[in-house]
């Protein structure tokens, strides 16, 4: 009796949960223990959680217990999630996928774990990624990769794929996850799950350790529109510690996530319906944009001419700004120091060349040579006027239409160890969210159909600081869908 | 052949900001290693920059100061270069779009002529820490309570033709700093830090040679000597038929010579990028007036001032004016005594003198200007002497009281009577019928030494110019 009470309580999204606890159906502490139990039955095999803190986390359910038994709880307070492993959580292992920082124990929390604390949320622990968030399978982790719950012989895409991965499995109900090139978005779609990456600035980047710093994004990953938009107003707004996180106020996402879709005007890249998209994928994709056509919106071919232009000025952008972000590793004050080192020039070389794995070394040395003298013009300021024409393109089409959709990737989950061989293929996996972080514009992906018993998603790309909308629309799509509630199977993997 | 040094400088002035350039850390001098140093000092992963809004006001009011062009919208670059004093692996500065553009700066020669000398640009960036090789027989310590501490680097046209202009360059950048209130300009404690890029050339010739930049000379002396043995060095090269390497090179003054540095360090590749964790700074109209109105009297206008004003030569005003803290003393002394010569010759010789052997600072001076003022008052009102005045001085500085109290303690009051230095004269020209026989007959060097008993009878207290006047005409009787 008790276990299927549990059972149908790991089936609870964050809305279903606060209300549930509200209820007291459950406690917090029975509800994080079933969790932990979960993992401890089903991590080993997924490899979604890197670290769990299963002590804080019944230290932080018996408090929010507390505060509930004694009236003072706030809404969210003693729902478990699990953050990705690249927010610096104190007192926690920090590893950002990395053997540099496997010893990296954070003294501080970044502004979006200290945000999630102060709501009484409960952490299970850190989840895995690619390495300092540089894939998009969550292979070229130094943890070995995450597995998709769909199919274990399956990547669940990357960086954020252990958050992905564990919602997935109802390892949590809800993750934090980043998003540089896709890297929210694109899990979401092969997982089945809602994935939100806000407009550049919505949320700060204080304590996320730093891929690409004018890319970089964080968000999350869930079962639902609703439970996005609850995250979301969680994590938003101005941080002083953050000097690109924008000063402005954050909607009630909650308060218009029913709002009728009568006269949206969807646009539809034709870009992105063109070849290398499998014919099953857009047939679901299609089938979807009729649902929202049904709820009384319009469908448009636009076009982002500079669309075949924006992996190529994302690789030269992102890995010249980590070149310089990850020069802090140098072994000298913190992470990993190579074994005896005989002077300082080898302690830098050994140190960085064990203590990175073989795609970040790439990506530093591509960076480092798009910043080289006499190629800087030609690559860097090359790639950022690209970057520039992108934006351009996106506002252009949104003088046309409301939203941009589409795929969010070009086909389903691939088989691990499919396209590690050749870097420029895995780079190719973001073809279709990697602009929508060169224009900093908010993108989300949702569930929108299968192939082959394997999730599609839908991505909707809206104007700057349009989280609100998109999230409606993802809601109202959930409403009369139900892909998004398809899963693994919880009972199936018990 | 007549050679012609040509010569730039860069400086870099540590802006007095209480807290650090990106982070909250505080930037005293000489505290425990490591204690100054926060997280983001540490460029833990995840750290962000938030830049000091106070070391930008600084920069503005230099600019301003020194009348030049102030960047609207300047933007920060990561200078990327591996060193264990820089924890981030690079450092934040400005590369395309600094604070301030271009200005001038007007410097004094010895002569008394003036140059105007071009400002290039000057820019914000952080300071790095210090690597510490002594304290561990092994290793090597960092210390990062200097790192991100705010920079000004001011960097001059190559404008400068000798090694003279290049130390009167320095030291009127020096006098502004201070005057500004933007840093405490102190060398010594590297404060401010110079590099000087030197070339050489015929005198005549229209190209410049090639250059060599020194690194890090930290005093107005060694800028001299290290320009000088400098453009020595390159002269004697190219009269010997060899070429100048364009290369960075330290000055050493123990030997007095500058020496290579390692050739790998000048190969630096720095991939120089805009830094994308800060937005660019965007100083407004509202900003730049609000900031020129706490400029304070700057020196060059201050010195013409005390010469129409006061009437003082061009050389005293310049003297006076170049340091905020002295010309403030002058001007307290003036106002007391309102005599401008007297509290000028006062201010910039005897009290000087006296710092200059106790390393004092004026703010410092054991004689307070309105003291100064009261005895200068007396030599006004002929109570003493210019010469018994020194007396005088002297005792106040020792801490005896007041030039009145001195005076009269020590009976220094100069004899006005004329009637009692009458009565002095005529008992001497009766004492030394000789001398009076000669002063006669045409020797007037004798008046001397009449003078000198009058002096020596009355201890130097009798007025000498009614010592004078009555031995003049009681000797011609």
């Amino acid at each position: 009796m008790a276990t299927e009470k549990m059972n149908d309580a790991l089936k609870q999204g964050v809305a279903d949960l606060a209300r549930s606890l509200a209820r007291k159906d459950f406690t917090s502490v029975e509800l994080t223990s079933a969790y932990l139990d979960r993992i401890n039955r089903h991590n080993p095999d997924l490899n979604a959680y890197v670290t769990v803190t299963g002590e804080q986390a019944l230290a932080q359910a018996a408090a929010a217990d507390k505060a509930r038994a004694g009236g003072t709880a706030l809404p969210y307070a003693g729902i478990p999630f699990a953050h990705k492993d690249i927010f610096c959580t104190s007192g926690v292992r920090t590893a950002c996928g990395s053997r540099m920082l496997d010893n990296f124990i954070s003294p501080y929390d970044a502004t979006v774990v200290e945000k999630m604390n102060k709501a009484g949320m409960v952490m299970l622990g850190k989840t895995n990624m690619d390495e300092f968030a540089m894939g998009s399978s969550t292979e070229t982790s130094w943890y070995g990769p995450t597995l998709n719950p769909w199919n274990r012989a399956l990547v669940p895409g990357g960086s954020s794929g252990g958050s992905a991965s564990a919602v997935a499995a109802h390892l949590c109900p809800a993750a934090t996850a980043t998003d540089t090139g896709g890297s929210i978005r694109q899990p979401a779609s092969f997982c089945g799950l809602t994935g939100i990456k806000p407009t550049y600035g919505r949320v700060s980047r204080w304590g996320m350790i730093a891929f690409a710093s004018s890319l970089d994004q964080a968000g999350v990953l869930t079962r639902s529109a609703e439970d996005a938009a609850i995250l979301m107003q969680m994590m938003s707004g101005f941080d002083p510690k953050d000097s690109t996180s924008v000063d402005l106020p954050v909607p009630d996402y909650l308060a218009t996530l029913d709002q009728p879709l009568k006269g949206l005007r969807i646009g539809l890249p034709k870009q992105h319906f063109a070849q290398g998209l499998n014919p099953e994928v857009e047939k679901q994709i299609r089938a979807a944009l009729t649902e929202f056509e049904k709820q009384g919106a319009t469908l448009k071919e636009i076009s982002l001419d500079n669309s075949h232009l924006s992996v190529s000025a994302y690789y030269v952008i992102a890995p010249a700004e980590a070149s310089a972000n990850l020069s802090r590793y140098d072994g000298v004050r913190f992470g990993y120091r190579c074994d005896k080192p005989a002077d300082l020039e080898d302690m830098y070389k050994r140190s960085r060349a064990e203590g990175f794995g073989a795609e970040v070394k790439r990506r530093i040395m591509v960076g480092t040579y798009a910043l080289s003298a006499g190629y800087y013009d030609a690559y860097y300021i090359k790639a950022q006027k690209v970057r520039r024409l992108i934006k351009d393109d996106f506002e252009r089409a949104f003088r046309e239409v409301d939203v941009i959709m589409g795929p969010t990737s070009p086909h389903t989950a691939f088989p691990l160890g499919s396209k590690t061989k050749d870097p420029v293929t895995m780079y190719l996996e973001d073809i279709y969210t990697i602009a929508v972080n060169l224009a900093g514009l908010p993108g989300l992906s949702v569930p929108a159909g299968m192939v082959n018993g394997l999730p599609v998603g839908l991505q909707i790309v809206g104007r700057d600081f349009s989280e609100a909308q998109l999230l409606n629309l993802a809601h109202r799509f959930q409403q009369a869908t139900d892909w998004h509630t398809r899963t693994p199977g919880v009972e199936g993997s018990n | 052949m007549a050679w012609e040094t040509v010569i730039g400088l860069e400086v870099h002035v540590q802006l007095a900001t209480k807290s650090k350039l990106f982070s909250g850390s505080a930037t005293a001098f000489g505290a425990e290693p490591n204690t100054q140093a926060n997280i983001f000092d540490l460029a833990l992963p995840g750290t962000l920059p938030v830049l000091n809004g106070e070391a930008v006001r600084m920069a503005v009011k230099f600019g301003l100061a020194i009348g030049a062009h102030i960047g609207r919208k300047s933007v920060f670059d990561r200078k990327n270069y591996f060193y264990p004093d820089l924890p981030k692996g690079f450092q934040t500065s400005q590369l395309d779009y600094p604070i301030v553009g271009k200005g001038s700066l007007l410097i004094t020669l010895d002569d008394g002529s003036t140059r105007t000398i071009g400002v290039t640009r000057a820019h914000l960036e952080e300071d790095a820490g210090k690597s510490l090789h002594e304290l561990f027989p092994n290793d090597t310590g960092i210390d990062l309570n200097r790192a991100g501490t705010p920079l000004l680097e001011i960097v001059s046209e190559p404008e400068l033709r000798s090694a003279k202009e290049a130390v009167a360059y320095l030291k009127k950048l020096h006098s502004l700093i201070l005057y500004l209130g933007i840093s405490d300009g102190d060398m010594s404690q590297g404060s401010m830090r110079c590099d000087a890029n030197v070339s050489v050339r015929r005198q005549g010739d229209s190209k410049f040679g090639t250059r060599t930049e020194i690194k890090n000379i930290n005093s107005f002396r060694f800028v001299e000597k290290a320009i000088l043995i400098e453009a020595r060095r390159q002269i004697d090269i190219i009269e010997d038929g060899g070429r100048i390497i364009q290369e960075t090179r330290l000055y050493d003054p123990d030997r007095n010579e500058t020496r290579s540095m390692r050739s790998k360090e000048v190969a630096n590749d720095y991939r120089y990028f805009p830094e994308p964790d800060l937005l660019p700074v965007v100083v407004d109209e509202s900003f730049i007036a609000a900031v020129k109105a706490t400029l304070p009297e700057l020196p060059d206008i201050k010195s013409k001032r005390f010469q129409s004003q006061y009437g003082l030569s061009n050389y005293d005003a310049e003297v006076l004016s170049a340091d905020r803290a002295t010309a403030d003393f002058f001007e307290a002394v003036l106002k007391d005594c309102d005599d401008a010569k007297l509290s000028a010759n006062w201010v910039m010789g005897d009290l000087q003198s006296v710092l200059n052997k106790a390393e004092l600072d004026i703010s410092h001076s054991p004689v307070s200007a309105s003291a100064l003022a009261g005895l200068i008052s007396r030599i006004k009102d002929n109570t003493i002497s210019g010469k018994i005045a020194k007396t005088v001085f002297e005792a106040m500085v020792n801490g005896e009281g007041s030039a009145d109290a001195i005076i009269t303690s020590q009976g220094l009051k100069q004899v006005t009577d004329s009637g009692a230095i009458e009565k002095l004269i005529d008992g001497i020209i009766a004492a030394n019928p000789k001398q009076v026989e000669q002063y006669r007959s045409g020797q007037e060097k004798v008046f001397a030494f009449f003078v000198g008993q009058v002096m020596k009878e009355s201890k130097g207290k009798a007025n000498p110019a009614q010592v004078n006047d009555i031995l003049l005409n009681k000797l011609k009787k």
